[in-house]
């Protein structure tokens, strides 16, 4: 058995710690030792997008970094995004919007999206289609997956007013 | 019985959300058990050889390591793989076993397993198996395996999996008094669902109890529950399959594979839970791929247009083994050949070819996808030869309303009912036409704007929907006047749960947030016929529709009990029950539940249902039409526009039925320019990650425009439900494949073969010295 790290990370505003082997992904540390199960694993190279998670402010693919990487980070997952029992504006706009079907991949285009209007709040259609091309979808042929973006863009928007 | 429906054609948002939105999904790889051990699989990593010897010494001594076994270890006689589909005679020569035991006949087959504490000591392990092959030469095309020089199931004798002519009509007649004929081959290329969940089992297996649970199950639990109790000699009972959430099925999650064996063997072996969660690389080489045909269609009209005859040759490419779905693929690809289309004489060869590939099995749409790229891209060629315009040669042709019913001939071996249901074809092609701008374009094909081509392409489509045994439903009212529906369909991700709702809700009128929706697994109905073939809405959804029916007739009886009347004199109206010579009089189903259990335990406000179409198929049917813009120099396509028009009789859900279809479109477009299984000639997979296998991602999106149509309710269900999940992908490749011929009319050229990419486009234009 390899050696242990001790790990301190910040999850969803809470403080958790924890002993990992080197070799183990964010990604099976957040769902096998956190039981943060909301973050899914589609393909564990990096290319399907159902991951990521938001690192220091980041969208980064939890399956493509080592949890003794995040020693000290703050992360946000899926579990992190409603405000208790109310869903975000973005979460209510896919629910609105039918962006989502067997939900496997939702995680992570949420988090992504997060990301992206926390860089830009009015992104145009063409912005969000490019912004998210590194998600996969197989259920939704991605259409209201953008609605939806566009959608809580324009509703956070019209909130800050 | 007459009901008012604020559900039943609204677009109601989905139960299932809240849950998936907030990362509260219980998927299978999210169940942990206490005590559980986890799998993984060594697989071949040749295409076919012999095993000379297995050593799993230097496995088993890994720190972590529980177990490790191969065949040899299994103490038990290791069963087939049962057929569920299609299971023409000839098939039951090449049926797989869970492990591999003198012989790998595919790259990805299982050859040992290794049980472990974590996945990753079980992978540690699998490095350290030593397996002794003998590679013999591999066989990877249907004219490799027809030539039977290379046997890969020896004991049959040949390759081929089973052969058989159907037809109807005398085509040699049509043909030989022709005016005109043509004859194309087509191949349309390997791929499959690849649903964004990859495959997963959680094996419990008490031999003493006995009992195997097996987590993870979904699509045709009752069909699996009863060959896995048989393999593992247990009575039916004592298996149970319990369904998580699904991350995704479209044909290939929830057939029986070998993991379906060898998840429940590795627990009864070491008297512990035991999951196995598939990594991507498994599931491209281990799940069922599909789509693997080569076409020769030939066909003969007269001057104008008017079809007279089709022949055809189909083979289809199964892989090294003849799986759960039988011969669907190649045998509804000849079936669905003629297609919405009067063709009076019709024959066609079907083989089935076995070679070292990964098996085949269903993906949304089988054999239907191959059949419209086949046919409608012939069709495009026809009306060029015959200076027909396309459109015009298509509506000649479509049966007309008139014409319907129309049984069309015994095309899959004993399926000699099979009738096309009563449609208006020609309409489903006109309101494409109209909402696409045909008439504006058909003119226009070839037209360069901005320095590409333009060209729009059409295609017509007929698909049948929800055959299969009965469903079952259960509705119960809960004394807090709470409503549970059970039911043994399947949810793999579509909106089951919510569509069942509406239906219940309507029925009882009631507020739909009152429900809850129990799906798939074996202990929550005696029986059920699962989730395949577009049928969760027309079956399950009828079997509901009934439950809830027979309970508005249990709350009477129980209201005429309680109020000691006769129930002649009571009404259920508006969720509850009202005494008609007392209008002040009400019975909620809460109390009506309450007093039902207040009468002893076993009683219960509640009604059972099944639902049996007794066979009769309502067929979808529609049409498509692709707009592209290609780039001459560089063989790049975009679709610009993308129209459909689908019948699907009644629209339970529009915002749910219109998802189907822009999600099967979107797939389809995969299908059509990128998802492509390659092997090399050693029967290598070279596209077994994402970096290699490309599926369709939001930078590829045309604008879209689907149109359910509700013209032609099914006589078959008094809802008038047809299946909506598979029309929107089943003429893409049509579709997109004569929009790419037209913008390119200048250079003829045609296109024969998926996936359609810039290089094969660009080397036909070369040889044509574009």
């Amino acid at each position: 058995m390899t050696e242990q790290h001790h790990l301190t990370l910040t999850v969803n505003g809470r403080a958790h710690s924890c002993d990992v082997e080197p070799r183990m992904t964010l990604a099976d540390c957040l769902r096998e030792r956190l039981d943060l199960t909301g973050t899914h694993l589609g393909c564990e190279h990096g290319v399907c997008g159902a991951c990521t998670i938001i690192v220091d402010g980041a969208a980064v693919r939890s399956c493509l970094m080592f949890a003794v990487q995040a020693e000290g980070a703050e992360i946000t997952t899926v579990e992190g995004l409603a405000d208790g029992e109310t869903l975000s504006v973005l979460q209510q706009a896919f629910h609105d919007n039918f962006a989502l079907q067997c939900g496997f991949c939702t995680p992570g285009f949420l988090t992504t999206a997060e990301t992206i209007l926390a860089e830009n709040p009015s992104p145009t259609r063409a912005e969000v289609q490019s912004a998210i091309s590194g998600n996969i979808c197989r259920c939704t042929g991605y259409v209201p997956i953008i609605d939806a973006i566009l959608e809580a863009a324009e509703r956070r928007r019209a909130g800050k007013k | 019985m007459t009901t008012s429906s604020p559900y039943i054609g609204a677009s109601v948002k989905r139960l299932e959300d809240r849950r998936f939105l907030t990362g509260t999904g219980r998927y299978i790889d999210d169940v942990k058990l206490p005590d559980m051990a986890v799998m993984a699989i060594y697989r071949s990593p040749h295409a076919h050889a012999r095993i000379n010897s297995i050593d799993l010494a230097a496995a088993r001594a890994v720190p972590g390591v529980i177990d490790a076994f191969c065949a040899a270890d299994i103490d038990m006689d290791l069963p087939v793989i049962p057929l569920r589909l299609a299971p023409f005679d000839g098939f039951e020569r090449f049926l797989q076993r869970p492990i591999a035991q003198d012989k790998v006949r595919f790259v990805g087959e299982p050859v040992a397993v290794v049980i472990a504490s974590d996945r990753y000591i079980a992978e540690d392990a699998l490095d350290l198996i030593e397996v002794d092959f003998a590679p013999l030469p591999a066989v990877t095309s249907v004219d490799q395996a027809a030539s039977g020089e290379t046997l890969i199931h020896e004991d049959a004798g040949e390759n081929m999996g089973t052969r058989y002519t159907v037809g109807r009509g005398d085509t040699d007649d049509a043909f030989s008094d022709a005016p005109y004929t043509r004859r194309e081959r087509f191949t349309t290329n390997r791929h499959g669902a690849v649903p964004m969940e990859t495959r997963g089992l959680i094996a419990e297996f008490d031999p003493d109890a006995p009992l195997l649970r097996l987590y993870g199950a979904t699509k045709v639990n009752f069909f699996n529950r009863r060959h896995l109790a048989a393999a593992f000699d247990l009575p039916e009972e004592a298996v149970e399959l319990i369904e998580t959430d699904v991350g995704g099925g479209f044909g290939a999650r929830g057939e029986l594979y070998p993991e379906d064996y060898l998840v429940p063997i590795a627990s009864r072996r070491n008297g512990r839970p035991v999951k196995w969660i598939e990594d991507r690389r498994e599931n491209l080489t281990a799940t069922n791929h599909s789509r693997d045909i080569v076409c020769d269609l030939e066909i003969a009209t007269s001057n104008d247009g008017k079809i007279l005859g089709m022949r055809a040759t189909v083979q289809g490419d199964m892989g090294a083994y003849v799986r759960t779905n039988g011969g669907v693929v190649a045998s509804k690809a000849a079936q669905f050949l003629p297609g919405p289309y009067r063709v009076p004489s019709f024959s066609c060869d079907v083989q089935f070819l076995i070679t070292n590939k990964t098996p085949v099995g269903t993906f949304r749409g089988p054999g239907r996808f191959e059949a419209n790229f086949c046919r409608e891209r012939l069709l495009d060629m026809v009306a060029a030869d015959l200076n027909i315009d396309p459109a015009e040669l298509r509506l000649r042709n479509l049966m007309e309303p008139a014409e319907l019913p129309y049984r069309i001939g015994e095309l899959v071996p004993g399926d000699v009912n099979a009738t096309f249901d009563r449609g208006n074809y020609p309409s489903a092609l006109n309101q494409l036409l109209d909402e696409v701008g045909y008439a504006d374009w058909k003119d226009r094909q070839g037209e360069i704007i901005d320095g590409r081509a333009h060209g729009l392409g059409i295609a017509c489509f007929i698909e049948s929907s929800a055959a299969g045994p009965p469903e079952t439903a259960r509705v119960t009212v809960a004394p807090d006047g709470n409503i549970e529906i059970r039911t043994g369909a399947s949810s793999v991700g579509q909106g089951t749960e919510t569509g069942l709702a509406q239906i219940c809700a309507d029925y009882l009128a009631i507020d739909i947030d009152r429900i809850n929706v129990l799906h798939g697994s074996t202990t929550l109905v005696p029986t059920g016929g699962g989730t395949f073939h577009s049928r969760n809405t027309v079956m399950a959804g009828n079997a509901v529709r009934m439950a809830a029916e027979a309970l508005r007739t249990r709350s009477i009886e129980l209201a005429a009990l309680r109020w000691n009347t006769d129930a002649g004199g009571l009404e259920y109206r508006d969720g509850a029950v009202h005494r008609g010579d007392d209008p002040g009089s009400i019975l909620s189903l809460a109390e009506l539940a309450a007093f039902a259990r207040s009468r002893g335990p076993d009683e219960a406000l509640a009604a059972d249902a099944a639902f049996d179409n007794e066979g009769k198929l309502s067929y979808s049917y529609g049409a498509h039409a692709a707009l592209v813009a290609v780039d001459v120099a560089t063989g790049v396509i975009e679709v610009k526009k993308y129209v459909l028009t689908e019948e699907i009789g009644r629209a339970l859900n529009p915002a749910m039925v219109q998802g189907q279809a822009v999600g099967g479109l979107v797939q389809g477009l995969g299908g059509t320019f990128l998802d492509h299984m390659i092997y090399d000639e050693d029967g290598q997979l070279l596209t077994g990650s994402f970096a290699d296998y490309l599926l369709p991602t939001s930078t590829e999106l045309p604008e879209i425009t689907a149109i359910a149509l509700e013209e032609s309710p099914s006589e078959f269900n008094p809802m008038g439900f047809k299946g909506a999940g598979e029309g929107g992908i089943v003429a893409v490749a049509a579709a997109v494949g004569n929009a790419v011929v037209h913008a390119l009319n200048a250079h003829g050229i045609q296109i024969n073969d998926l996936p359609i990419t810039p290089n094969r486009l660009r080397a036909a234009l070369r040889a044509t010295g574009t």
